[in-house]
């Protein structure tokens, strides 16, 4: 018999019992809960006299809807208002933890779930948001719900699931100099495509994944579901181990030991099969930008947009039509020829320390361009932001011309007052970009943390990786 | 839940891949606490000329003349014909919602991403997924006044020529669609499994059990 990936060892760990048609009941170890996919949920529980299975399995965090300035007059917006208190008077009814607004440790719950060690390897990580699949990043089966699955989860601890099929997605080698995870992940989304890890649970394997850091390998299980995907993994080794050490609700003494040896455990077996795999070389792989409203419309910073005419699949070709105009870009176009109005940095996929030092390198004694109409730097969490000010990041972002924001999600789906107005083109760090993502009539390219940070000093996308390597 | 047998309805072609949630129910309409009513705003950014914002109303709204959902002949569609990838982004269940509201019952098309996927079955929705060129040849057949019966106890469609298309659909999900069960109750009757799990896992992992699992506030 051949061996177990990852993903079979995490799912093994978790059935309570399968059915005879495959289904299978899953146990659910961390449960995050936001303000957007809860009230009908909590309604639910309230409605036929439930209560949570477990309290202690669930922590709550309001990140969609607070805003990123003046957060002592509370919230303008009285319906985000009204959700986000929502949440407080569920999490207060329930007995579940929750960090305020005020709270140092709020921001984007999956920001928070792996700094506060909430979130940890070998757990199975669920919440009503599809990025759930970031937590992957660190050996544990992590995935998005709906608002009826967070229901069922919190009365129930479980989940009834169908085990998805293996994926691999191997990248070798070194990455040049100036490319990121950012552009691993959409390389890969662009390789094969929106639809391409349906069904699929992904392993993001090879030595260039194995180089990143924690970040940036939340980066790359971030996007796996902009793949299709809902889960995203990638087996622990030394630099998950370190990084959960000393974390606030990691295991201590003992208990420590016992979950390292354990998670040591969790890599696929070098016999295992996958039922498909996917190759990529690091060296290929240059900063990317998107160019469409799908993140599989991608291409590289030195590239120019693709012709649809020259598409051969007729559904392809549409939707590429139908990107450029509401674009309003043009087959042909150098990446380095658009120019964007606003610049976000933030979001789950790159609002982390490091992600934040990256961008700051690159606006580090420069100018945000005359041309951009606001450049945001939002941190994933208080503590990133505290951690940034410490090291004086702050400082080079304000002296440049960004504004430096309070931790939540922000522009990356404008549900707060951070957003596009219609028309308007942003260099941004988020996951999506999809029509209307930013605001209504917004048009997102999504980039790297550094390539949004050049791309607001030059006023248009640049090839950070030729900045940072000095040939320009 | 609402339970599904079977339905004859009117199909609504929807000529268009990757259509995302973002698409279907725009973010400002997640702002709601509430379950019911995001009918009149599915496919908002599409669907009218102006821009939408939660508790406008509807009826007052200018309407873009071109979406397909608000042509003559698809008014009262509960069947909503798609391409690939139905559904992709988020996880947020107010699209099914929404959906469900305005009046579908039935989506097809030849895949769907699977959360939303997952959703619909909560939601007495039935999304069906068949091969490119059966959903192709459906776009093809679609006339004015074009109605498909389905029939989830015989997995079977009938077209109005009386052709018969089998789907595939997984038993568990369609049993509970079928009779409407409350999926809560259903795992709720296997506490003592769940709690032996708890047992047993509690040996492995002590400190997923220990107070440390929760934070402080
Ligand atoms: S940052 Fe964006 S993608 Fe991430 S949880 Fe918030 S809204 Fe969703």
């Amino acid at each position: 018999m051949s061996g177990k990936t990852l993903y079979d060892k995490l799912w093994d760990d978790h059935v309570v019992f399968t059915e005879d048609d495959g289904s299978s009941l899953i146990y659910i170890d961390r449960h995050l809960v936001h303000e957007v996919t809860s009230p009908q949920a909590f309604e639910g529980l309230r409605l036929a006299g439930r209560k949570p299975w477990r309290q202690s399995r669930n922590l709550a965090v309001a990140d969609h809807n607070v805003p990123t300035t003046h957060r002592d007059q509370g919230i303008a917006d009285p319906i985000s208002r009204l959700q986000v208190e929502t949440l407080e008077k569920n999490c207060a009814e329930f007995g579940i933890t929750e960090f305020s607004m005020a709270d140092i440790r709020q921001g984007i719950v999956h920001v928070i779930g792996p700094e506060q060690g909430a979130t940890l390897p070998g757990m199975t990580v669920v919440c009503g948001d599809s990025h759930t699949s970031t937590h992957g990043a660190s050996g544990a089966l992590a995935f998005g719900i709906g608002t009826s699955e967070v229901e069922h989860v919190l009365a129930t601890q479980c989940l009834m699931q169908k085990k998805a099929r293996n994926m691999l997605v191997k990248v070798e080698g070194q990455l040049r100099a100036g490319v990121t995870a950012k552009d691993i992940v959409l390389a890969i989304i662009g390789k094969i495509g929106t639809a391409g890890g349906n069904g699929y649970t992904l392993e993001f394997a090879g030595s260039a994944i194995r180089a990143l850091s924690m970040e940036g390998r939340m980066t790359v299980c971030n996007m796996a579901i902009e793949a299709g995907a809902r889960a995203g993994l990638i087996a622990v080794d030394e630099t998950t181990i370190d990084y959960y050490r000393n974390r606030p609700l990691a295991p201590k003494g003992d208990d420590w030991f016992m979950a390292e040896r354990m998670w040591r455990q969790l890599h696929s077996d070098a016999d295992a099969v996958f039922d498909k795999v996917v190759e990529l070389a690091a060296f290929d792989i240059v900063p990317q930008v998107t160019w469409g409203t799908s993140p599989e419309l991608v291409a590289a910073v030195d590239g120019k947009i693709p012709d649809p005419a020259r598409e051969t699949d007729a559904g392809k070709r549409e939707s590429m039509q139908r990107a450029l105009q509401y674009m309003d870009l043009k087959p042909g176009q150098a990446i380095v020829d658009i120019y964007p109005d606003k610049v976000f940095i933030g979001s789950c996929t790159n609002s982390r320390i490091e992600d934040l030092r990256a961008a700051a390198v690159v606006a580090q004694g420069k100018k945000v361009a005359d041309t951009i109409k606001l450049a945001l730097v939002v941190p994933g969490s208080g503590l990133v932001k505290q951690q940034a000010e410490a090291e004086g990041l702050d400082k080079i972002f304000i002296e440049a011309g960004f504004e430096w924001r309070d931790p939540g999600c922000s522009m990356c789906l404008a549900m707060n007052a951070d957003r596009l107005e219609p028309g308007e083109r942003c260099a941004s760090t988020s996951n999506r970009n999809f029509e209307g993502r930013q605001g209504y009539g917004g048009r997102t390219h999504l980039v790297s943390p550094a390539m949004a940070a050049a791309a607001a000093i030059a006023g248009h996308f640049v090839d950070v990786s030729r900045i940072q390597s000095g040939s320009q | 839940m609402r339970a599904f047998t079977k339905i004859t309805a009117r199909v609504a072609p929807f000529d268009r891949a990757n259509i995302d949630t973002d698409a279907i129910i725009p973010k400002q309409f997640l702002k709601s606490i509430r379950r019911a009513g995001f009918g009149p705003y599915l496919f908002d950014e599409w669907r009218y000329l102006d821009h939408g914002e939660p508790e406008m109303d509807c009826s007052q709204r200018p309407l873009n003349p071109d979406f397909v959902l608000n042509k003559a002949q698809y008014q009262n569609a509960g069947i909503l014909l798609a391409r690939e990838n139905f559904g992709c982004g988020s996880s947020r269940e107010h699209a099914p919602w929404a959906l469900e509201d305005f009046g579908f019952r039935v989506l097809i098309a030849p895949s769907f991403a699977d959360i939303f996927y997952n959703n619909c079955f909560k939601n007495g929705l039935l999304p069906i997924a068949l091969s490119a060129e059966i959903v192709d040849s459906l776009f093809k057949d679609l006339t004015d006044g074009y109605e498909l019966s389905v029939d989830l106890e015989s997995q079977t469609i009938t077209t109005p020529a009386g052709r018969e298309i089998a789907f595939d659909v997984d038993q568990n999900r369609k049993f509970r669609l079928l009779n409407g069960l409350d999926d809560i109750d259903l795992t709720l009757q296997h506490a003592e499994a769940i709690r032996a799990y708890e047992t047993e896992r509690a040996k492995r992992a002590p400190w997923l059990f220990s107070d440390a699992m929760t934070a402080k506030v």
